[in-house]
């Protein structure tokens, strides 16, 4: 008896100490061709080194769920554990016929396909474990699709903290404007993956939206 | 829109089954899902009083997506919701929400699922929605 509560004892003492010490799932999710891959491998490149995946003008090149381990994000002296998460790009609609414009055969084309409707299910199925999740829009694109307005519900349902990135807003045709009217309620925050842009302000909202992770 | 090759080319039959959301109210998830892709693999256009729990439409994209690749000629579907309580403010929107929990549902709502092989895209901008066909 006395040796089962020293036990417990030791148990509740250790598993408070590294629940404190568990890094934050950080996911990014959005439909294909946001940018989602060029915003995580940029962070990761930055505090890591390493990239977390390939990028390609070709939808749906990130095809399953690709993580980073223990990525400590350093910002204006503070620090914080992440485990990044990128996932593939959200459609309804999966076209094999769609990716031969890109030049890729007609058998690839196919598993290229059957591939996509894979990692669009593995992305849903990851929803329900992120703690934190970047929004990855493509700001040249029309924000009222209904794939990104069915993620945000999904995430707000589990009240899953969320930030939105209205990316390429390098590009001339894009419009932050539109996406921040779009999604009122949310901090839509302006950014070029490729070029960096804005990244100071994107881990200062980070940090700033972790705290607030259950 | 016309041009000069539309001459030549046909639109292919296509027919809308509105659905009133009593049809739905009474079922759980899973049978309403199973509702709605009955009526999409039957290549109907479907417009739905009312909208599905997010929950709901991101398991309608999972079982379209295990479904692509094993139904003949199914590539997915296209979806758009016009909501009732968007651009308004924090007060009409509480309002709004007090009585779509008392009703069950959001019926200002309007929800429309169309089989990706006849709709080719549902523009939503952001009070109308266009709805364009495959030739």
């Amino acid at each position: 008896m006395a040796i089962k509560k020293v036990k417990d004892f030791f148990k509740k003492v250790f598993s408070g100490l590294f629940k404190n010490k568990k890094d934050i799932k950080l996911g990014f999710y959005g439909p294909p061709n946001a940018g989602k891959t060029s915003l995580a491998n940029r962070i990761c490149k930055d505090f890591t080194g390493e990239e977390i995946g390939s990028v390609s003008k070709v939808p749906h090149e990130t095809r399953s769920v690709q993580f980073k381990e223990k990525v400590e994000i350093s910002y204006q002296g503070k620090s914080m554990t992440f485990k990044m998460i990128d996932t593939p790009g959200i459609a309804t609609r999966v076209d094999y016929e769609d990716f031969l414009k890109y030049k890729v055969n007609k058998k690839e084309a196919k598993i290229r396909a059957k591939e996509a409707t894979q990692g669009i299910i593995e992305s849903i199925k990851w929803l329900d474990d992120m703690d934190v999740v970047v929004i990855v829009l493509d700001a040249t694109e029309n924000p009222y699709n209904q794939v990104n307005i069915t993620i945000i519900g999904n995430l707000v349902a589990r009240e899953i903290p969320v930030l939105i990135v209205a990316n390429k807003s390098d590009l001339r045709k894009a419009s932050i404007k539109k996406i921040e009217e779009a999604f009122p309620e949310y901090t839509v925050l302006g950014m070029s993956a490729k070029y960096g842009k804005n990244l100071d302000k994107f881990y200062e909202e980070i940090f700033k939206i972790s705290k607030k992770s259950k | 829109m016309a041009n000069k090759n539309s001459k030549n080319k046909k639109i292919k039959g296509f027919s809308i089954r509105f659905m009133p959301y009593s049809e739905i109210k009474h079922l759980d998830s899973t049978q309403r899902i199973r509702r709605v892709l009955e009526i999409v693999f039957n290549n109907y256009i479907l417009i739905i009083q009312g909208r599905l729990k997010p929950e709901e439409e991101t398991r309608l994209i999972e079982d379209t997506m295990a479904m692509i690749g094993h139904v003949k000629d199914f590539k997915g579907i296209e979806l758009a919701v016009l909501g009732s309580d968007e651009k308004r403010g924090a007060i009409d929107r509480l309002k709004n929400r007090l009585v779509v929990g008392l009703s069950g549902g959001d019926l200002g709502a309007v929800t429309i699922i169309g089989p990706a092989s006849i709709v080719k895209e549902i523009k939503r901008d952001p009070k109308k929605i266009e709805l364009m066909l495959n030739k």
